[in-house]
C-alpha cells in the first residue's frame, strides 16, 4: 500500500461507521502497479483551475503511465445555495436565481422556472407568450451547445472552430442583449407571462441569424466531421451503453447518443412543442462522436423550430403577451397608476408576492444539457417551502468515473468535455 | 596566419552574425505572423495595437518577457531547471549554420586592416555558414538534442505535468527522428552525398525531390511536424491536458526561450524541406555558375519564399487540425511512417538500380521523371488501396446519427 502523505491536501470528506465525517489521505487504492518494477501510482489533479475543467471542476486521477486507474470528481467550489436561498423569495425572485444555475442558458432556465410556478398556480398563458418562450430555449439551446462545441474542440486541441462558433453565440448575446437588457442575467419570465417583450425589429435579427448561421454549422462539419484525427479521438471513446445510460439517470443528448430515444419536448410536451416540425436525433454507439453528432444535429433542429416560431410570432402580431389575470403578474404601469383595482393588485403583487395553493408541482423541460426539473412544495404562501432543481449537468456527471476508467489522460480531457457540465448548475 | 585563412574566418564570423541575427529576429516576426495567421483563420484581426499593424508586438513581448519575474518552483532542482531552456535553444539556433541560403557569392577582396593585418578572399563564397561535409547528418544529430532540454525541463521542474510532457516528448521525438532518419535515405541514394550543397546539385541536374521522392517528402513533413511538437503533435505540451506541459513552471525568459527554440526548429525544418525537397536556393536556369551578386540575391529571395511557404504551412495545420492522443500518434510514427519509409528505401533501391543497369538511362532528368511515374503509383497505392480512408484522407463510417424521430 502506498503511503503517500503529501496527499493529505487532497483528503477527500466521506463518512466513518458512526456517520461521523472523516479526512482519509487520498491514497492510491491499489498502491503499486503489477509490473516487475513495481512503480507507484501517480495521483494527478485536474482542476479545480485547469485549462480543461469547464469551470471548478476538480477530478483526481490515478494514473498508471497515462491509464487512468480511478477518477474522483470533486465538485462544490461554486456552491452557492440557489434552493435554500429560493424558499425565502417570492416565485418571481428566483427568477434572477436560475439565470446563474446553467449560466450557458439562463432564458432556458427562466422559462422553466415560470412554467412550474404557473403548473403549481394553475395559471394559463397567452399563446403569444408560449411562442416567445420556445424561442427563448432554442436560442438557448443554440448558445449552450455552441459553447460546448467551442470549448470541446479546444479541449481535443482545435482552436479555430471555437472562435467560429463563439461569433455565433455573439450574435445570440446580441439579440438576448436587445430583447432583455443583459447578455447573461436575462430574467426574461414572469410567473404568468414575460418580463418584456421582444422590441421593434427583433424578429429581423433572429431571422438573419436563423438564415446566415448554419453556414458555420457546416463549416464545423467539414473541419470534424470526417477529419480522421478528430474521429480517432472521440470514436469508441467514453461508450456508454443504453441501459448504462438509463441506469446512471442520465439525459439529454448524453442519453440520446447511446441510442434511448427520450426528448421531453416529444415525449411529455410543453408550450406547444407537439405542434413544431422538427427532428430529435438518436445516436447508436454512445460514445464521444455520437454526442458531438447529436448536438451538431440539434442545432439544426433548433434553427428549424425558430424559423416556424418566428413564423407564428408573426401572425401574432398585436396579440396579448401576458396574462390578463392581474392577481398573478403585475398591471401595466398605466393602469396601476390610474385604476384602483390595479393598483391594489400592484401592491399586493410587490408587497406580498404571489401566494400559490398549498401543493406540489414539478415541471421538466428539455435543457441544452439534458432535462432540467423545477419542484415546487407550497404551503398557501407566497414562497415556496422547498425548491428543488433536478440540474441534468449533475446527474450526467455521475457518470463520468465509470466512463474514465481504463481511458487514458486524454481521453479523460475529451470525456469530461462531451459529458457537458455546466459547474453553477452542480454545485448549486 | 595566411591572409587567405584571415579572410576566410572574418567572412565566417560576419556569416556567422548575419545568420544569427536574422533567424532570432526570423523567430520574433514569426510569432507576430503566428498570431495574425490564426486571426485571419479565425474572424479575428490580430494584434494591431503595438506599431503599425502590430510590427513591434514582438519588441514589446520580449521587454515584457525580459522584465518580468522569474520564478523557480520550491522542488525544483534549480541547476537543471536553468540549463533545460538553453540546452532546447542553442541546438535550434547552430541548425541554422550548415543551410546554404543562396547561391554562391563571389568575393574578391585584398585588404591591409588594422589589428588583423592581410586578409584576402578570391572565388565564390558558399552562403551557408558552414558547408559541412555531413550536411544534413549534423542537422538530425543536433536537432535530435533539443529533446535533452525538454526531458530535463520536464524533469527538474518537480511538477506532474510537466513529467508528463517531459516524459511524452522524449518518447514522440524518439520515434519521429528514426522516420525521419529513414525518409532521407532516398535522397542520399540520388544525391550520393549528405552535404546540403550537393543535394541542390542534384535537382538541379535533375528534377525536385518532390516529385521524384514525393513519399519521402511526405514523411519527412509529417516527422518533421512532430519534431517541431507542434500541432496535431503538440502533445508535449498539450496544453488542454497539462497546462503546458514541460513548461508549465518556466515564467519570463526562460519560458521565452522555448518559444524561441520551437521557432528557431521551424525555421530549419522548413528550410531543409525546401533544400532537400524544392530545390533550395534553386532558380531555374543556372545560377552557380560563376555566380552574380544579382544571382544570389534573386536565389536568396527564392529560398526565402519557399521556406515561408512552409513556415505558413505549419501555422495552417496548426490552427486546422485537432490534436492526436498519444497513442495514436506512437502507432503513427511506429506502424505507419516507419514501415513505409522503410518500404520506400527498397522501392528506390530497385528502381534506381533498374535505370541505371537494366535500361541504362543516366540522365538525371529522365530518371526523375521516371521516379516521377512511379511515385505517382506509390502514392495512389498507399493512400487509396493500402490505406483505404483509415488514417489519412479523411474518413467516416458512420454518417448520421442513427435514428431521427420526425
Amino acid at each position: 500500500m502506498s503511503t503517500r502523505t503529501v496527499e493529505m491536501a487532497l483528503a477527500t470528506p466521506g463518512l466513518d461507521a458512526q456517520g461521523r465525517p472523516n479526512r482519509l489521505p487520498l491514497m492510491a487504492v491499489s498502491g503499486t502497479s503489477d509490473d516487475e518494477f513495481g512503480a507507484e501510482h501517480m495521483l494527478v489533479n485536474i482542476g479545480p483551475q485547469h485549462p480543461a475543467t469547464h469551470g471548478v471542476l476538480r477530478l483526481v486521477l490515478e494514473l498508471e503511465g497515462e491509464t487512468v486507474i480511478r477518477c474522483i470528481p470533486h465538485i462544490g467550489y461554486l456552491h452557492s445555495g440557489f434552493e435554500k436561498l429560493g424558499e425565502y423569495r417570492h416565485y418571481n425572485q428566483i427568477i434572477p436565481l436560475t439565470d446563474r444555475t446553467d449560466y450557458l442558458s439562463p432564458m432556458a432556465n427562466n422559462v422553466c422556472l415560470a412554467l412550474a410556478a404557473e403548473k403549481l398556480m394553475g395559471i394559463e398563458i397567452t399563446e403569444r407568450c408560449r411562442v416567445l418562450r420556445v424561442i427563448a430555449c432554442e436560442m438557448s439551446r443554440i448558445i449552450s451547445h455552441l459553447v460546448w462545441l467551442g470549448t470541446t474542440g479546444i479541449d481535443l486541441g482545435a482552436f479555430t472552430p471555437f472562435l467560429w462558433s463563439f461569433y455565433q453565440r455573439e450574435r445570440i448575446y446580441n439579440l438576448q442583449e436587445a430583447w432583455t437588457g443583459a447578455r447573461l442575467t436575462t430574467s426574461l419570465t414572469r410567473v404568468g407571462g414575460m418580463m418584456a417583450d421582444v422590441p421593434e425589429g427583433w424578429e429581423a435579427g433572429l431571422r438573419d441569424f436563423c438564415q446566415t448561421f448554419p453556414k458555420t454549422l457546416d463549416e464545423v462539419d467539414t473541419m470534424f466531421t470526417r477529419n480522421s484525427i478528430w474521429c480517432g479521438r472521440t470514436q469508441n471513446v467514453g461508450i456508454l451503453s443504453a441501459e448504462e445510460a438509463i441506469s446512471y439517470s442520465l439525459s439529454g443528448p448524453m442519453l440520446r447518443a447511446s441510442g434511448v430515444d427520450y426528448d421531453v419536448r416529444k415525449d411529455r410536451p410543453y408550450l406547444g412543442y407537439e405542434t413544431y416540425d422538427f427532428d430529435v436525433p438518436v445516436g447508436e454507439h454512445g460514445d464521444i462522436y455520437d454526442r458531438y453528432r447529436v448536438r451538431l444535429e440539434e442545432m439544426y433542429q433548433s434553427n428549424r423550430i425558430l424559423e416556424q416560431a418566428l413564423d407564428r410570432l408573426g401572425r401574432l402580431k398585436g396579440a396579448p403577451l401576458n396574462t390578463s389575470d392581474h392577481r398573478a403578474i403585475l398591471p401595466p404601469k398605466s393602469q396601476a397608476m390610474s385604476d384602483m383595482e390595479a393598483m391594489i393588485h400592484h401592491f399586493k403583487q410587490v408587497m406580498e408576492g404571489v401566494p400559490a395553493p398549498a401543493g406540489e408541482a414539478y415541471m421538466g423541460v428539455e435543457n441544452p444539457k439534458g432535462e432540467l426539473g423545477y419542484y415546487f412544495v407550497a404551503d398557501g404562501t407566497a414562497k415556496p417551502v422547498r425548491w428543488r432543481i433536478r440540474p441534468p449537468s449533475f446527474i450526467n456527471l455521475a457518470c463520468l468515473p465509470k466512463l474514465c476508467e481504463g481511458a487514458l489522460l486524454s481521453d479523460v480531457i475529451a470525456i469530461n468535455a462531451s459529458v457537458d457540465i455546466v459547474m453553477g448548475e452542480i454545485d448549486r | 596566419m595566411t591572409p587567405e585563412l584571415k579572410g576566410f574566418l572574418l567572412l565566417a564570423v560576419l556569416k556567422m552574425l548575419v545568420v544569427f541575427t536574422v533567424v532570432l529576429v526570423g523567430v520574433a516576426m514569426l510569432t507576430l505572423m503566428e498570431r495574425k495567421v490564426s486571426a485571419w483563420m479565425q474572424n479575428r484581426r490580430g494584434p494591431n495595437r503595438v506599431g503599425w499593424a502590430g510590427l513591434l508586438q514582438p519588441a514589446a513581448d520580449g521587454v515584457k518577457n525580459i522584465v518580468k519575474e522569474e520564478t523557480f518552483p520550491a522542488e525544483a532542482n534549480t541547476v537543471l531547471f536553468i540549463l533545460a531552456p538553453a540546452m532546447m535553444f542553442i541546438p535550434a539556433l547552430c541548425l541554422a549554420a550548415v543551410i546554404p541560403w543562396a547561391a554562391p557569392l563571389p568575393v574578391n577582396f585584398d585588404w591591409n586592416l588594422p589589428l588583423i593585418g592581410y586578409v584576402s578572399h578570391h572565388g565564390p563564397m558558399s552562403m551557408a555558414v558552414a558547408d559541412l561535409p555531413i550536411g544534413f547528418l549534423f542537422v538530425l544529430a543536433v536537432s535530435s538534442l533539443s529533446v535533452y532540454g525538454i526531458a530535463i525541463a520536464g524533469w527538474s521542474s518537480n511538477s506532474k505535468y510537466s513529467l508528463l510532457g517531459g516524459l511524452r516528448s522524449s518518447a514522440q521525438m524518439i520515434s519521429y527522428e528514426v522516420a525521419m532518419g529513414m525518409s532521407l535515405v532516398p535522397v542520399l541514394l540520388l544525391t550520393g552525398n549528405s552535404t546540403f550543397t550537393e543535394v541542390i546539385r542534384a535537382q538541379q541536374q535533375g528534377i525536385w525531390f518532390s516529385a521524384s521522392l514525393t513519399l519521402s517528402f511526405f514523411v519527412f513533413l509529417v516527422a518533421g511536424l512532430a519534431e517541431t511538437n507542434r500541432l496535431p503533435f503538440d502533445l508535449p505540451e498539450a496544453e488542454s491536458e497539462l497546462i503546458a506541459g514541460y513548461h508549465t513552471e518556466y515564467s519570463a525568459m526562460k519560458f521565452s526561450l522555448f518559444m524561441i527554440g520551437e521557432y528557431a526548429n521551424m525555421i530549419t525544418v522548413s528550410a531543409m524541406l525546401a533544400t532537400l525537397f524544392f530545390g533550395g536556393w534553386d532558380l531555374p536556369g543556372r545560377w552557380d555558375e560563376g555566380g552574380t551578386g544579382l544571382a544570389t540575391l534573386l536565389t536568396g529571395v527564392a529560398m526565402f519564399l519557399k521556406t515561408f511557404f512552409f513556415l505558413f504551412f505549419f501555422m495552417w495545420i496548426r490552427w486546422s487540425l485537432p490534436r492526436f492522443r498519444y497513442d495514436q500518434l506512437m502507432a503513427l510514427g511506429w506502424k505507419f511512417l516507419i514501415p513505409l519509409a522503410l518500404t520506400y528505401i527498397l522501392v528506390v533501391c530497385v528502381a534506381v538500380w533498374g535505370i541505371e543497369n537494366v535500361a541504362g538511362i543516366t540522365s538525371p532528368k529522365v530518371r526523375g521523371l521516371i521516379l516521377f511515374g512511379l511515385n505517382v503509383v506509390a502514392c495512389y497505392v498507399v493512400f487509396f488501396i493500402l490505406d483505404r480512408g483509415r488514417l489519412l484522407s479523411g474518413s467516416y463510417r458512420r454518417q448520421a446519427p442513427a435514428g431521427v424521430r420526425g
